[in-house]
């Protein structure tokens, strides 16, 4: 085995900034707006570090699909640890449209070429909240995949992993090569010190075309409009039942 | 609360901590002797903070590794604002001309460049012109020249308009409304494209010192530390940066700044620094509303006419149809009923500026403090290893309301005199350059300066802003401030507080969340978070004053004056009495609590880097 581990990381704004729809509703305003690494993706980044420091792999690299600005993502996740990074060239145009099943087929394409033993990707994004790339790649490449995983346990030829899922937790073993989709409580990730984004800069980033991967970024989706969720309307105080009926007969509920 | 054993060992190690805190000499506070406070049992404890509670008398962090990984530049830049940037782009023109290399390392504790800016923003393109002359062509942000100026008083329902005549300090013509955060992070691109080293998201936390006691550099913010003060897996220090001298550029009311007068004793020939809060909001406004290069000022309502302050509101000419509007208050008010934030929302309602934000959308939000010293309370500039540049030092002209342009030659001075020892290094001592005092002196920062010199204390009498309208009138627009005195500031802002029960409490008017918010949907506006398992970085000397002398005697002003409801003072849980809560994750980085707090118990530490307001473009 290659001992190599994918890592997808996204550029997303950050969590905490409140978030403006343009004024053409085409879409939400990311021009000056604070952006930051995807947190799962963080969490992505952290577990294939912390498998390379314990010898179980040999090398992480970290990849994201975008702009020129995705560059500074990829720059973090090399100062958490990553050993080199490949940025896929996207405009920024041909970006707004970019979806799951785009980024799916980039990531199957990559791996194959670097021979990827392992995918870790973040289970979904903040902004576009899909929870689909990880499944989709898994699918492209019909590998077995380890969805929300919470523990992971890399062996010889196989993984075993812990996943949340509704009922509580369920214990899979799947073999390698695997996607894996990492969940809040995988670990905690490190900061990226100053040191560390210092080293990061020797680092080499590639750059490769979506093309040369024979990847079409023609998305068969079409956004409409973005709006704003609806403004949450003040209740209405009622004195008695009858009130109460009353008022879901006028609203026309019962 | 505690088990009587650890706390009898916290309480000595407090003991310890407040004898080893060099200022603080209960008299000078303000502060009753509080050691004997730490033994009882009720006492709270709210600070966690190392600058509080050193780590090397703190148990739980026996054998950690404190060892710094450490590197060398020639010059460090602490703050990537308009000096700072201004400073690293002079100095790798100067290399460059001169063909030498210089390495030059800029820290900034915003995620980044712009990120932590606020400001109106009139920009006098002097100092940008001395820059970068070919500015437009590069693309600065600068697309809104002025063409109104108006000046208002302000009366509860009406308004008196006053002549913007030519030669007042007001006037703005020849100027640019800009985004200050767009020109900041333009300014980043420019210094990038020079080679400068960008480090946004590293806070300067600690001031370095050789043997002989001249300045080293700078250490980042340590990560990974716990609420509680213990160290997490994650725990990492951070980072030593060694220079030949050290810029600090921190903006208005730096942490750095403030320990080094302490430390060189810069203070000691000029007058302690006063202050305003500048409030400001970013609106997109109704098309048939939108006046693109109106520049609009008013004084007087709601302020009364002895608390100083006023309002902006300038129409940028970008595209959308933005507003940037604010409101600034002299923080030597003194009454602790005073709320900057609610007289901001309440001057939106007067008759003339409600129409402009009627059916308009409010999208950004912040709040920072501004200097109002002027020349009086510039402190020495230089010491052995390091230079004060910008708004920390202060050299802003009040009653134009513009620092940028003076902060960016200083800047730029700095640099320049800095830059041909920069290079030929001494490993053992910082290189002081007390030349630097001397060409800013000589320069149009100096003479501009000491024009105004004399109008915000003109405004100390008793008819308040009207005598101080007239002083200017007479000295300044006639006299081009050529009076042979020099007034002096009425002493610290934080000694103007009256006690609560001689002030009377103001009815502010309930938001009407269309014009005018409450608090924490603002706050909410900035995008400001901070990673939440970190010590609060608004330390207090005295965990007990808050309560026994801010609470007891001023009606607890940092609830009023904070405008991001960082202190909140709660019943406590047994309901018996009340406590101070800091909410410490909205802070925005404005300074006011370090400034006002009438007892100066609160000490204003940076944060972990990336921390702090999100601004886009304020």
């Amino acid at each position: 085995m290659s001992g190599r581990v994918l890592v997808g990381v996204k550029r997303v704004i950050d969590y905490a900034v409140k978030i403006r729809v343009k004024p053409d509703h085409s879409g939400v305003v990311t021009e000056g707006v604070k952006h930051s690494m995807n947190p799962f993706c963080e969490i992505a980044v952290e577990e294939a570090v912390k498998m390379k420091e314990k010898k179980l792999i040999k090398e992480v690299v970290a990849v994201s699909c975008g702009p020129q600005q995705v560059q500074e993502t990829i720059r973090t996740a090399l100062a958490m640890g990553a050993d080199r990074g490949i940025h896929v060239e996207v405009s920024a145009k041909e970006y707004e449209s970019l979806g799951p099943l785009q980024v799916s087929k980039i990531l199957a394409a990559l791996a194959k070429k670097e021979e990827a033993q392992l995918i870790i990707l973040g289970k979904q994004a903040i902004d576009g909240d899909c929870n689909q790339t990880g499944q989709m790649t898994a699918a492209l490449l019909d590998w077995p995949q380890g969805t929300f995983a919470s523990e992971v346990t890399l062996e010889a030829g196989h993984v075993k992993v812990v996943r949340e899922i509704d009922g509580g937790l369920e214990t899979i073993k799947i073999n390698t090569p695997a996607v894996l989709t990492a969940d809040l409580r995988l670990n905690t990730p490190r900061y990226a010190t100053l040191p560390n984004i210092m080293k990061a800069k020797k680092k080499k980033i590639a750059n490769v075309k979506p093309a040369d991967l024979g990847v079409e970024l023609a998305s068969k989706l079409q956004v409409l409009r973005v709006d704003e969720p609806p403004q949450r309307e003040a209740g209405v105080k009622v004195e008695s039942v009858d009130d109460l009926v009353g008022k879901l007969k006028e609203a026309g509920r019962i | 609360m505690f088990p009587a054993g650890r706390y009898w060992f916290h309480a000595g190690r407090c003991v310890r901590a407040l004898r080893r805190c060099p200022r603080l000499d209960p008299g000078a506070l303000g502060v009753r002797p509080t050691a004997r406070r730490w033994a009882s049992s009720d006492a709270p404890k709210i600070t966690t903070h190392y600058s509080i509670h050193p780590r090397d008398q703190d148990p739980r962090w026996e054998g950690t590794e404190m060892e710094r990984f450490a590197d060398q530049a020639d010059v460090v830049v602490v703050g990537a604002g308009p000096a700072g940037l201004s400073a690293a782009i002079r100095l790798k023109q100067l290399a460059l001309a001169e063909e030498r290399e210089v390495r030059v390392c800029v820290v900034e504790k915003a995620s980044q460049i712009g990120a932590h800016t606020l400001s109106g923003a009139c920009l006098e393109p002097s100092a940008l012109n001395e820059l970068l002359p070919d500015w437009k062509e590069r693309g600065a942000p600068l697309h809104t020249p002025v063409t109104e100026d108006i000046f208002s008083i302000l009366t509860e329902k009406h308004r008196i308009p006053v002549p913007m005549l030519p030669g007042l300090p007001m006037n703005n013509h020849g100027n640019y409304i800009v985004r200050l955060g767009n020109l900041v992070r333009w300014l980043g691109e420019q210094a990038e494209e020079l080679g400068v080293e960008l480090y946004p998201g590293y806070a300067a936390a600690e001031v370095l010192f050789h043997e002989d006691g001249s300045v080293k550099g700078i250490a980042t913010n340590d990560v990974g530390i716990a609420k509680d003060g213990s160290p997490k897996d994650t725990f990492e220090r951070g980072m030593e940066l060694h220079a030949q001298v050290t810029l600090f550029g921190e903006g208005c009311h730096g942490h750095l700044a403030k320990q080094l007068y302490r430390h060189f004793n810069l203070r000691q020939n000029c007058e302690p620094q006063t202050y305003a809060i500048g409030l400001k909001e970013v609106w997109v406004v109704r098309p048939e509303k939108w006046r693109p290069g109106r520049v609009e000022h008013s004084v007087g309502w709601p302020l009364n006419r002895n608390t100083y302050g006023g309002s902006f509101l300038y129409h940028l000419n970008e595209g959308e149809p933005l507003v940037a509007l604010g409101f600034v208050v002299g923080l030597d008010y003194s009454n602790p009923y005073l709320s900057p934030f609610r007289e901001f929302q309440r001057w939106k309602h007067h008759p003339f500026v409600a129409p402009t934000l009627e059916g308009g959308e409010r999208i950004g939000y912040g709040a920072r403090a501004l200097n109002e010293g002027g020349v009086q309370s510039i402190p020495e500039l230089t010491f052995p290893g390091g230079i004060l540049i910008g708004c920390s030092p202060g050299f802003m002209n009040v009653p134009k309301i513009k620092g940028t342009h003076t902060a960016m030659k200083s800047g730029m001075l700095a640099a320049e005199d800095s830059a041909p020892s920069a290079g030929n290094s001494s490993p053992s001592s910082g290189l002081h350059v007390p030349e630097y005092a001397e060409s800013l002196k000589a320069s149009w920062v100096w003479k501009e300066l000491h024009a105004v010199r004399n109008i915000r204390p003109s405004f100390h009498n008793y008819l308040g802003l009207y005598g101080g309208m007239v002083y200017t009138g007479i000295f300044y627009w006639i006299l081009r401030g050529k009076e042979p005195w020099t007034l002096k500031h009425c002493g610290l802002d934080s000694d103007q507080l009256k006690p609560a029960k001689e002030c009377t409490p103001i009815e502010y008017p309930r938001p009407d969340g269309k014009l005018s918010f409450d608090l924490l949907s603002s706050v909410a506006l900035s995008g400001t978070n901070h990673e939440g398992d970190q010590p609060a970085h608004l330390t207090l000397r005295d965990d007990s004053v808050p309560v026994e002398r801010n609470l007891a005697i001023y009606d607890g002003p940092e609830q009023r004056f904070c405008p991001a409801g960082v202190y909140e003072y709660v019943p406590t849980d047994d309901g018996a009495g009340m406590r101070l809560q800091i909410n410490a994750q909205n802070c925005v980085h404005c300074k006011t609590c370090d400034i006002k707090d009438p007892s100066q118990n609160i000490n204003w530490v940076v944060p972990e880097g990336s921390g702090g307001p999100a601004y886009n473009g304020m």
